[in-house]
């Protein structure tokens, strides 16, 4: 029976179901697929911190959105088109988000008495009427699932658990995305279990084969390839990969071999897990006994003449804080890597949030200006690396890379760069002595500044001649030997200062996206808000309505242009997964009243609430 | 077998104790036994014939973490505790380093003891000097981890409650294959142990009874004055009956019930005298010799090398590794990494 099909522009389908279902590999292979078609797309997993949550439970719920687009899109999207509900908990914690009209697919078999009780439900949903505005699709995807497998040698249990794939197959077959790939990944995935093997690829054609043949689903929907991308080669990335990556990549282009000292926890461990895999480009991984031994090593490291990284969350930076201070007094390079997440304390582990910017910016006692840079999209995370490290050896500095939990697991399309056009670091080690002293002796300086950077000498140990002491008590200017000297701590803590505002010299100046060039309200943000506040601007604008938008890659310092940008707009709003932290920075720095939009859920920005906000600022002018 | 100091480049000039001594004025109280310890690094360095280029100390926070500012080789003066983690790291990254982490009683046992329970029990390549004199000197005396219980301080007037730590018991539990002890005023005896201490592969921790005549002074004096000396301390030397006293009367000997006691040989015979072995693979009578010492009056202390033994050190392991993957899969194509399995044209 061959069906109708549609073409539409744009799907967003969440998968959700127990922490146990697979709905994090459901989403990824369904994500894989869909950027082998050349669709453009964004996915947002959202997943509980506990490993496996009580089952059946609302706070155990794991899901995965995935929106994907015949057109350059920059958002998993507010609301789901489609949302499949593996079970009742599933179904009540992802309902309120399903707008009129959506497709939901329920899973019959896990709507059982007990089951809805669990949840709250005092009468089954799928009966009482409460799902009318929807278009649903029930269906009885465990025990299809089993009924499938019925000739494989498996307990009823371990047929139960591919329903995933069976979903999938379905999904797949309604979106018409090609099952080659997931073939291929189940083949390397189960290569020592044949039967598993089997047993998975079975159900997901049976998926497949139940959309063609059931007459549930009456059309079949295609999403053409994505055109208006720039040409070039593309893959699929999330953030944490993305910036593995772009360390190695700064290793390379730089010479200096690589060294990651680290400690556990979500959601920056897959960085480390990244690099584990990659010790073939001379990547030492060291997992220390605790996030201060994580940092430490890495001070070791690159005081031995390494690229040396430290990944953490907000909690492990407040442990590092008193290391960043003694990175920043010997002034040697170090990349201090936050994927922040839901806080404060242990917070919301598995959750996206940007309040770590001014404990990056004012984490720790003294004046200890660190330089801050933050990735826009997961991509964007590979950049933003080689951009880190650049500051970092040019200026022998602890440099700070705010990424966070969304950008962190979220994916989309990436044009993957030629390896040869990326930027060159050199971290031009000193080598012989730089002074001289007045009795004429030729004698090396560590605190010696470059003129135009206000950077020390690298002088790395095994270099003769350049034997030197350094350390966290404040040092005479120049000699590099202690000195408790009021006039010259006072240099010091200015000329540290200095090196970092100095930065900004070599810092593009930051670009407005503004069509008409008219726009008196300007929306500015910072990381991984840039996908929401464009997708909101964009909406915005097909209203009539002028807005201007624009993105900080550098929190500290500030592009220098700045200010003058800010004073240009009658109303500038910055929206903000924190209590307005940015907004504060540029208050105090430009005296610019900011307009903060701010959120805290654990959740990126839903355009829409984004575009009332700027629709409203626009209307009051 | 290659030792790690095969790695280490040599110097090509003959070195003296004046080529160890940085130009900084050395700014410990006048009769501290930091005085002494420097000045017996200083003069057995030259010995190893190492560059001096590729020596670095790596200190944390208190009296003897000053140490590496009055060496003239590389050094690092970091924060309270965590020189041991640093050191790890450099240790790691540099194969053709001497890596020496200089600590005290309250830097390697308060604040940094995580990370040199872990440096130990993963055997990096770090000589660790632990000066311990059983007191903060540069926070003005307050009593330590290593202090005996009922140490009256200005923080603890009317005495400390805390049970000590002893650090060679603490460092063969956390398996350390090499643990000494030496005392700042025998110059030869701690000659001896720092040799010991560079020859061998791996963590080496060698604690440093230190004198601390500002705040605590003569806590080690039974171990020291002439007329108690003899009696209190025992030295350990491989190979040899463990003996000691005034006439070498007494004796290390095994208990019926398996534990080890101090007797007198008179009584028991020369025979029944336990040999000490630095090299044993079990580290049982290491510890037991450790735990033989009255944290309060001294007797029984045992001096001198408690264990030695081989074993491949943690930054080995981690350059073998390396060598090891890069062997099997290349040196790696950063192209092919970021380009991942599945790409596909926008054209
Ligand atoms: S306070 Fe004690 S340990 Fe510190 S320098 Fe003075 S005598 Fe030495």
């Amino acid at each position: 029976m061959s069906k109708q099909v549609v073409s539409v522009n744009r799907v967003v389908i969440r998968f959700a179901g127990d922490s146990g279902d697979g709905m994090q590999l459901t989403g990824d292979r369904f994500t894989s697929e869909t950027a082998g078609m050349g669709n453009d797309l964004s996915t947002l997993p959202d997943f509980p911190a506990e490993i496996r949550a009580p089952a059946g439970t609302v706070p155990g719920v794991s899901a995965f959105q995935l929106a994907f687009a015949d057109h350059d899109i920059t958002t998993p999207g507010d609301a789901p088109n489609v949302l499949v509900a593996m079970n009742p908990a599933a179904l009540k914690a992802n309902v309120k988000d399903l707008p009129r009209g959506a497709d939901l697919i329920v899973n019959t078999d896990e709507f059982t008495k007990r089951n809805l009780e669990k949840v709250g439900y005092a009468t089954n949903p799928l009966e009482d009427g409460s799902l009318e505005a929807f278009n649903v699709h029930a269906i009885a995807l465990t025990s299809q699932t089993v009924e499938a497998l019925k000739d494989f040698d498996l307990s009823k249990k371990e047929a139960e658990r591919s329903k995933n794939m069976y979903a999938l197959g379905l999904l797949c077959w309604l979106y018409s995305r090609p099952a080659e790939g997931t073939r291929a990944f189940l083949e390397k995935k189960f290569a020592k279990k044949p039967e598993i093997l089997a047993a998975n690829l079975a159900a997901f054609e049976a998926g497949w084969s139940f959309g063609e043949t059931t007459e549930i689903f009456s059309v079949q929907y295609e999403v053409a390839k994505a055109s208006d991308l720039p040409q070039g080669r593309y893959r699929n990335i999330s953030g944490n990969p993305a910036l593995a990556y772009g360390l190695i990549a700064a290793s390379k282009r730089s010479g200096l071999p690589l060294f990651l000292g680290s400690y556990p926890i979500t959601p920056a461990s897959d960085i480390l897990h990244e690099l584990a895999r990659n010790h073939r480009f001379g990547v030492t991984t060291f997992q220390a006994e605790d996030e201060i031994a994580g940092i430490g090593s890495a001070i070791g490291a690159a005081y031995g003449g390494a690229l040396a990284v430290t990944t953490t969350s907000g909690p492990g930076i407040a442990l590092k804080s008193e290391s960043i201070g003694l990175a920043v007094s010997l002034e040697l390079p170090l990349i201090i890597i936050d994927v922040q997440r839901g806080g404060p304390s242990t917070g919301l582990p598995t959750k996206t949030e940007q309040s770590d910017l001014l404990q990056a910016m004012f984490g720790r006692n003294g004046e200890s200006p660190v330089p801050i840079v933050a990735p826009q999209s997961p991509s964007d995370c590979f950049y933003a690396a080689l951009e880190a490290a650049r500051i970092a050896v040019e200026y022998r500095t602890p440099v700070f890379l705010l990424s966070d939990g969304y950008i962190a697991n979220g994916s989309e399309p990436w044009r993957v760069p030629e390896v040869d056009e990326l930027p060159v670091i050199d971290p031009a080690f000193a080598t012989g002595p730089n002074h001289v002293t007045d009795s004429g002796e030729a004698v090396f300086w560590p605190y010696k500044r470059d003129e135009d950077t206000l950077a020390r000498p690298w002088a790395i140990p095994g270099t003769k001649g350049l034997e030197h002491r350094i350390g966290g008590l404040e040092k005479a200017d120049g000699t590099g030997n202690i000195s408790y000297d009021p006039d010259n701590h006072d240099r010091m803590v200015r000329l540290r200062q200095a090196k970092v505002d100095a930065i900004a010299k070599t810092i593009p100046p930051l670009e407005v996206d503004d069509p008409d060039g008219d726009a008196r309200v300007l929306v500015l943000g910072w990381g991984s808000t840039y996908g929401p506040i464009g997708a909101a601007c964009e909406i915005t604008r097909r209203t009539g309505a002028k807005v201007a938008q624009a993105h900080l890659r550098h929190l500290n310092p500030f592009p220098s242009n700045l200010g003058e940008v800010l004073r240009s707009y009658d109303t500038v709003l910055v929206p903000e997964m924190n209590l307005g932290q940015l907004a504060m920075l540029l208050r105090a720095r430009y005296l610019v009243d900011i307009q903060s939009i701010t959120q805290v859920r654990g959740m990126p920005f839903k355009s829409t609430d984004l575009v009332s906000a700027i629709t409203a600022a626009v209307q009051s002018l | 077998m290659t030792t790690y100091l095969d790695l280490i480049p040599k110097t090509d000039v003959e070195q003296s104790a004046k080529d160890f001594k940085s130009d900084q004025e050395v700014r410990w109280c006048p009769g501290c036994g930091d005085y002494s310890i420097l000045s017996n690094v200083q003069g057995f360095l030259p010995e190893l014939g190492l560059a001096r280029e590729n020596i670095v100390f790596v200190s944390g926070i208190g009296c003897s973490s000053r140490f590496p500012y009055y060496m003239n080789t590389f050094g690092m003066h970091s924060i309270h505790g965590r020189a041991p983690a640093i050191a790890t790291g450099l240790a790691v990254s540099r194969p053709d380093l001497s890596i020496w982490v200089i600590t005290g009683d309250g830097d390697a046992l308060s604040i940094g003891g995580n990370h040199l329970i872990h440096a130990l029990r993963r055997n990096v390549n770090l000589k660790i000097l632990l000066f311990n004199n059983r007191i903060y000197g540069l926070t003005k005396g307050q009593y330590s981890p290593t202090s005996e219980q009922g140490k009256i301080t200005k923080s603890t007037p009317e005495g400390s409650l805390d049970y000590s730590f002893n650090p060679v018991s603490l460092a063969l539990g956390a398996e350390a294959t090499f643990v000494a002890r030496t005392i700042d005023s025998d110059r030869k005896h701690m000659t001896d142990v720092l040799r010991a201490a560079a020859n061998h592969e791996g963590t080496a921790l060698v604690e440093i009874y230190q004198n601390c005549n500002i705040f605590n002074d003569g806590a080690w004096e039974p171990l020291k004055d002439g007329d108690t000396r003899d009696d209190v301390m025992m030295r350990l030397v491989d190979g040899e009956p463990i003996r000691f006293g005034k006439d070498m009367e007494k004796g290390v000997i095994r208990t019926a019930d398996g534990h080890i006691a101090v007797a007198n040989v008179a009584e028991v015979g020369e025979d029944a005298v336990i040999r000490h072995d630095a090299h044993a693979k079990d580290p049982g009578l290491a510890f037991a010799l450790s735990r033989l010492s009255n944290p309060r009056t001294l007797e029984n202390t045992p001096i001198g090398v408690f264990r030695d033994i081989e074993r491949p050190s943690y930054d080995r392991l981690v350059r073998d590794q390396l060598a090891e993957v890069q062997a099997k899969q290349g040196t790696g194509d950063l192209q092919a990494l970021i380009d991942g399995g599945d790409t596909w044209i926008v054209s």
